[in-house]
């Protein structure tokens, strides 16, 4: 089996042959030609663009194969990195399992296939290229040849799209053949060239570069049309004088003609000047339904790309289903690799250790962002080519908030950011760099907090709607008592929060610190009504947006949802989307829009408050009244997802209270401080709501003012007020509504006592109360009551919900309970 | 000349008392906002002049009410107020006194929204906010966009809300009818948000729920002294007659007896009202007696007047039914069982009561059960047999038996088969 070297094994370095040439239209330093010089070897390759090449990748066995299109330096983040736009090519192994039947046949041991899916990432690290490979398209008639002993070669007869096999069309047979001429592998001697590598005209920052990337980061590459490299021809002779590859390519197959895929021949339509542009419409815009629209339109990518090179490598990537990769590329990334070296074709290359360092450290992470993000992959292209045209329209001042515009407006800001400030470079692709994923989300999410009110201006629709204002303006309190009642309102916004001092840290620390990490997180914040915790979160924000002013924290944007003020658990997503971006949409439309955008969802519990933060990662607050909400209602892969930190507000005990009093009322002297103590006590007692017991101070107000007409009065709330309202709050209406019931209902109640010890039941039928109420009224010398009157009583305690009682229409039948305790029953009665 | 004298009197007599008779009518029945207002204040005078309720109570919570909503009004504090109390004890009328009254303030009436919600119109929050933009004239701002989804209501309405604040926004007072039932709207999303926001600083609002749970007003008399009466003469001796029915003795036993049953002001209305009709112009004064006859209406009991009607076989039926009760001890019974206790009374008693053929008892058992005085087990389905549906009766012993005692020409068999199963051995 042939193993191929790879940077786990040997280090290798990696340095651009040529000058540098500046894409104007993009910023990039892009090149013709990549030098990779492995350790411990004499050889060092030289790859150019239009060469086949294999790629590390999971299986060191097998590694990825790919033409390359483009070689560029991409310095949107301090450390240039050096990038690569290829075309990918599958093996037989990397097919999807489920679908390798489709082939029908056994497949050649070297037979690869074209990779016909354009939302596969084309982007990636050049510095994971292994070497070169050799590569020959075989017409439909052809058959694969097999057991052939250079291992290097490989045979490409169909393209695959993820659903079929497909023979290669004939232009893209031709645009693959041609190369094959011209595209050689560039081998020399250790000597001069090393030396060249290591010459001043290679900058620093591509060293710089090196050290960063991780294997499987990847990038787009620019190529630069016009810059005529030498290393070409030499390579085509080169190639030229390789026998091998003609033989193989003689041998030829006839099975399995397909029909031709219509993106693939969409892609070969063009003529042959325009070769190369096809690969470019793949990868910039299929989802596009007009590429020559989008061709004009834009600036860069196309106008570019129909100038570059004619060499026309086309680099199919493998491609396995998303979740699937991340799984395997686990696995073998853990394992070490044999080094079997194909001594001709591919050189080894050496890894730096920092590289591998790194890789390992992030690797887990890397895996994550890999799965979260599907949506976002799959749109790039398309999303990457609305980009210009939205950059066009910004351009001339059309603002039209449209649909489609926004919904692309993250990544739209990507290439902003990149064709702004980077060099060389266009931003990472998802796909293969899960560590730049972060990279790239922070970059959208950072222009997102500030595109929105530039980019959109309200349309009149928006315009919100409002209570027209008084004509005449409210009264400003005029008594103390008057003052003291608007600050002790629940709505006065008091200055600072006492007693919750420690909550407030810790909110803040977490906040503050998922902010600085630029990571997510989500916080579970429960406590009885009334502990100030949406309080609290508003005043955690509230600095927080201070900070963000003062640039101690990164900026970010904050979006509250209550669960309340929805009529839906679904209209989260609306009012997410809408507070984020201003557009309205469907509940599932939002959904959608909403998960391409952060492939994470709010969770529709209670009250949510997001807390969307500028690196495009979440900061989900939820606050909620249950303390288990996570265990009791959640799913469990809600409630794991939720996380461990969760932060329950104690009921205020009665000295917190006292002090929240204290300061809502500080410099008013209004209140007895006996009173406050009294109130404060009161509450804590039963149930240390904050808002009820403001609510009681308020209500003593009023009665202190009520109570004392005459102006010359202190106006000091006493103990008796402060009693009197508490008496009021807290009293049983069900006693008062018995005490002061007439005679007849009273008696009606009794009788059910009595029929109730008389049967041990707690139900008894109207028939039968009745008989015992008419002995009652017997009793107690009262007139006899008559069926109706006594229905009617009845139906009277049942309206109060003292009773509960069945519908009327069962008459006598109808059964008959008592909605208040009996004790309570028989206490009201006693009094009298 | 005497007689022509005595006839424009009596003219005179009629003209005023139909007079006396609309304005009363009126007053009862709550038509006009006038007699609201009269209502309220007259609570409060009948419930100090009888002193059987804390009087200040009643005229402390209008006072607090009243300067809630004033508070709310021309300070912008937001408050919410819950009015409860039984049917009929006069919260309704309350707020509309007390709105009134603030209307009244000329600062005020400019600068107030009100907004009122009826638990039984407005049946759930999708409603209940169309009828709230509507009532705020809110769908003129929107154009021609007025109602979206309820969730854009809702959105639509909160922003709305929101953006006001204390000091400019104009108040909006919120009434909620029919309280209880707002609150058994689907997550109380509605209720939620009023109170939320009338517990932040916007704008102010003051939501005042009305339920008729709990909490009693009592009073108990209301007769009428009409103020500014045309005819002066016959005014003062009405409320002669007035004060002197008020001290009689019969008359205050027919009231304490009412007040003992309810303490609603519609039914004291009620009773008056029966009291009323029984006025015309040959009988120009209320009596004692017709308080007590209205009385006697109101109290009666509408099973056993039905019972009055019946026709001896139907009566008999009744009283088997009874026996059957006493001896299974409240389980159902069908037609055959009544059937067959009837054969046996009539047997013995061939004499008293004719012997009728079994489908002419059946019709008579038929008609009973259409006047709803036994009532079938379970639904009838169309395949049972009638004789044998199970069923109940809807008569108590004593309701029976006081029936019987009225009843005109009952056969003295049939009496004494009523007290006694075993009359006939």
């Amino acid at each position: 089996m042939a193993h191929y070297p790879t940077r786990l094994k040997t280090r290798k370095t990696y340095s651009w042959v040529g000058r540098p040439l500046l894409d104007r239209k993009l910023h990039y330093q892009t090149y013709r030609e990549m030098c990779v010089k492995t350790e411990g070897c004499s050889t060092e390759i030289h790859i150019q663009i239009g060469q086949f090449v294999l790629i590390e990748g999971d299986d060191d066995e097998n590694p990825y194969v790919a033409k390359l299109l483009e070689l560029f330096e991409d310095d949107s983040d301090p450390p240039p990195k050096k990038r690569a736009r290829v075309q990918w090519f599958v093996r037989f192994c990397e097919v999807p399992a489920c679908k390798q039947h489709l082939l029908g046949r056994k497949p050649g041991a070297q037979e690869i296939f074209w990779y016909d899916y354009p939302a596969c990432d084309s982007n990636i690290n050049a510095e994971t290229i292994i070497g070169l490979v050799r590569v020959i398209p075989l017409a439909p008639k052809d058959v694969v040849p097999t057991n052939l002993k250079n291992e290097k070669t490989l045979f490409v007869k169909l393209s695959w799209n993820e659903k079929k096999f497909r023979p290669l069309s004939s232009k893209l047979f031709a645009e693959l053949n041609k190369p094959q001429e011209r595209a050689a592998k560039c081998q020399k001697p250790m000597g001069a060239k090393s030396k060249s590598a290591e010459t001043p005209s290679w900058t620093p920052e591509e060293h710089v570069a090196k050290r960063i990337e991780s294997r499987h980061s990847a990038c787009k590459s620019r190529q630069t049309p016009t810059h005529p490299l030498t290393p070409r021809a030499r390579k085509r002779l080169e190639l030229g004088s390789n026998p091998q590859m003609s033989q193989q390519t003689s041998c030829a197959s006839l099975d399995s003609p397909g029909r031709i895929k219509r993106k693939v021949a969409f892609s070969e339509i063009t003529s042959p000047s325009k070769r190369s542009q096809p690969d470019k419409l793949q990868t910039l815009s299929p989802a596009l339904k007009a590429p020559e629209k989008t061709r004009e339109t834009e600036l860069s990518y196309t106008e570019n790309d129909k100038k570059a090179s004619p060499e026309r490598c086309v680099i199919l990537r493998t491609r396995i289903p998303a979740s699937k990769t991340i799984d395997i590329r686990e696995e073998r990334t853990l394992t070490p690799i044999s080094g079997g070296q194909r001594s001709s074709v591919v050189p080894s290359v050496i890894l730096k250790p920092e590289n591998i360092k790194k890789r390992d450290a992030k690797e887990v992470e890397a895996q994550n962002e890999a799965t979260s993000t599907p949506h976002r992959i799959r749109r790039k292209s398309s999303v990457l080519t609305m980009n210009r045209i939205r950059q066009q329209l910004q351009f001339l001042g059309n603002s039209k908030s449209d649909q489609e515009e926004k919904e692309i407006l993250p990544a739209a800001e990507i290439s902003d950011s990149s064709s702004d400030e980077e060099e060389a470079s266009t931003p990472p692709r998802p796909r293969r760099t899960p560590r730049t994923v972060s990279r790239n989300l922070q970059s959208s999410l950072k222009s997102s907090l500030h595109t929105p009110t530039k980019l959109k201006p309200r349309t009149p629709r928006c315009a919100t709607p409002q209570i027209r204002s008084r004509s005449l303006a409210a009264q400003e309190p005029a008594s103390v008592l008057e003052k003291a009642r608007l600050r002790l309102h629940v709505s006065a916004v008091p200055e600072s929060l006492p007693c919750r001092e420690q909550e407030f840290q810790d909110i803040y620390n977490f906040v503050e610190s998922k902010l600085l990490d630029h990571t997510g997180g989500c916080m579970y914040i429960s406590g009885v009504p009334g502990t100030g915790k949406t309080a609290t979160v508003h005043e955690v924000i509230r600095c927080l947006q201070q900070a963000a002013q003062a640039n101690d924290v990164p900026p970010f944007q904050y979006i509250e949802v209550n669960g309340m003020k929805l009529t839906e658990p679904h209209q989260v997503y609306v009012q997410i989307l809408q507070k984020l971006t201003g557009q309205k949409a469907t509940a599932n439309h939002a959904a959608e829009l909403l998960a391409k955008r952060f492939c994470t969802r709010g969770s529709p519990q209670e009250t949510t408050v997001l807390l969307v933060d500028e690196e495009a990662r979440l900061v989900v607050l939820t606050i909620a009244n249950t303390m288990d909400l996570p265990e009791r209602i959640m799913m469990n892969r809600v409630s794991s997802r939720l996380g461990l930190t969760r932060m329950s507000f104690q009921p205020y005990t009665y000295s917190q209270l006292q002090q929240i009093l204290r300061s809502r009322l500080k410099h008013l002297k209004a209140f007895e401080d006996d009173a406050i103590q009294l109130v404060a006590r009161k509450v804590a007692a039963l149930s240390g709501d904050a808002r009820r017991c403001l609510d009681i101070c308020r209500r003593a107000t009023e009665i202190c003012e009520f109570s004392q007409q005459k102006p010359d009065s202190p106006g000091l709330v006493t103990i008796a007020h402060s009693m009197e309202a508490v008496d009021e709050m807290f009293s049983s209406s069900y006693i008062m509504a018995i005490k002061n019931s007439s005679v007849l209902e009273q008696s009606f109640l009794r009788a059910i006592l009595a029929e109730f010890r008389r049967s041990g039941l707690e139900e008894a039928t109207f028939q039968q109360i009745y008989s015992q109420h008419v002995a009652l009224c017997r009793m107690e010398g009262l007139p006899y009551p008559t069926m109706s009157e006594t229905m009617a009583v009845c139906s009277r305690l049942g309206s109060c919900r003292l009773l509960l009682v069945e519908p009327s229409r069962n008459d006598m039948l109808l059964r008959v309970r008592l909605n208040v305790s009996q004790d309570d029953v028989l206490y009201a009665l006693k009094e009298e | 000349m005497s007689s022509r004298k005595s006839k424009s009197n009596s003219l005179i007599h009629t003209e005023c008392l139909s007079q006396v008779q609309r304005i009363l009518r009126e007053r009862f029945c709550h038509q006009s906002p006038h007699s609201n207002l009269f209502g309220v204040q007259v609570q409060y005078k009948t419930i100090q002049r009888l002193g059987q309720v804390p009087r200040g109570r009643e005229e402390r919570k209008f006072l607090h009410l009243s300067e809630l909503l004033k508070r709310t009004a021309v300070h912008g504090e937001s408050n919410s107020v819950l009015i409860i109390g039984p049917r009929g004890s006069g919260k309704t009328m309350l707020i509309n006194h007390a709105l009134k009254e603030l209307m009244e303030i000329e600062e005020v009436s400019e600068n107030v929204l009100q907004v009122h919600l009826n638990g039984l119109l407005q049946i759930n929050d999708k409603i209940a906010l169309k009828e709230i933009t509507r009532q705020l004239n809110l769908e003129n701002v929107v154009g021609d966009k007025v109602f979206g989804s309820f969730a854009e209501n809702l959105s639509f309405l909160l922003e709305a809300l929101k953006k006001g604040d204390r000091i400019s926004s104009c108040p909006v007072i919120f009434i909620l009818d029919e309280f209880d039932l707002f609150a058994y709207h689907k997550n109380q999303t509605l209720l939620y948000n009023l109170f939320d926001i009338s517990q932040s600083a916007q704008t102010p609002i003051a939501v005042i729920g009305l339920t008729c749970r709990l909490y009693v007003k009592i009073f108990k008399e209301q007769l009428s002294l009409p103020a500014e009466f045309p005819d002066k003469v016959f005014a003062e001796k009405w409320n002669e007659n007035v004060q002197y029915l008020s001290e009689d003795r019969s008359v205050q036993e027919v009231l304490q007896k009412h007040f003992n049953i309810s303490k609603n002001l519609r039914s004291l209305h009620m009773l008056l009202m029966l009291a009323l009709n029984r006025v015309t112009a040959s009988h120009p004064c209320m009596t004692a007696v017709d308080l007590m006859e209205a009385s006697q209406l109101c109290s009666m009991d509408s099973k056993a007047n039905i019972v009055h009607g019946l026709s001896v076989l139907e009566i008999c039926l009744i009283i088997a039914m009874k026996h059957l009760n006493d001896i299974y001890e409240e389980e159902p019974f069908n037609f055959q069982m009544v059937y067959n206790e009837f054969q046996k009374f009539v047997q013995r008693k061939a004499h008293s009561v004719y012997n009728f053929e079994k489908p002419v008892v059946m019709k008579a058992f038929e008609h009973l059960q259409q006047l709803e005085l036994i009532k079938p087990m379970e639904r009838t389905s169309g395949n049972s047999q009638r004789e044998y549906q199970l069923m109940k009766l809807l008569l108590d012993n004593t309701q029976i038996m006081n029936a019987l005692q009225k009843y005109p020409n009952c056969p003295t068999d049939v009496r004494q088969w009523a007290t006694s199963s075993l009359s006939w051995l």
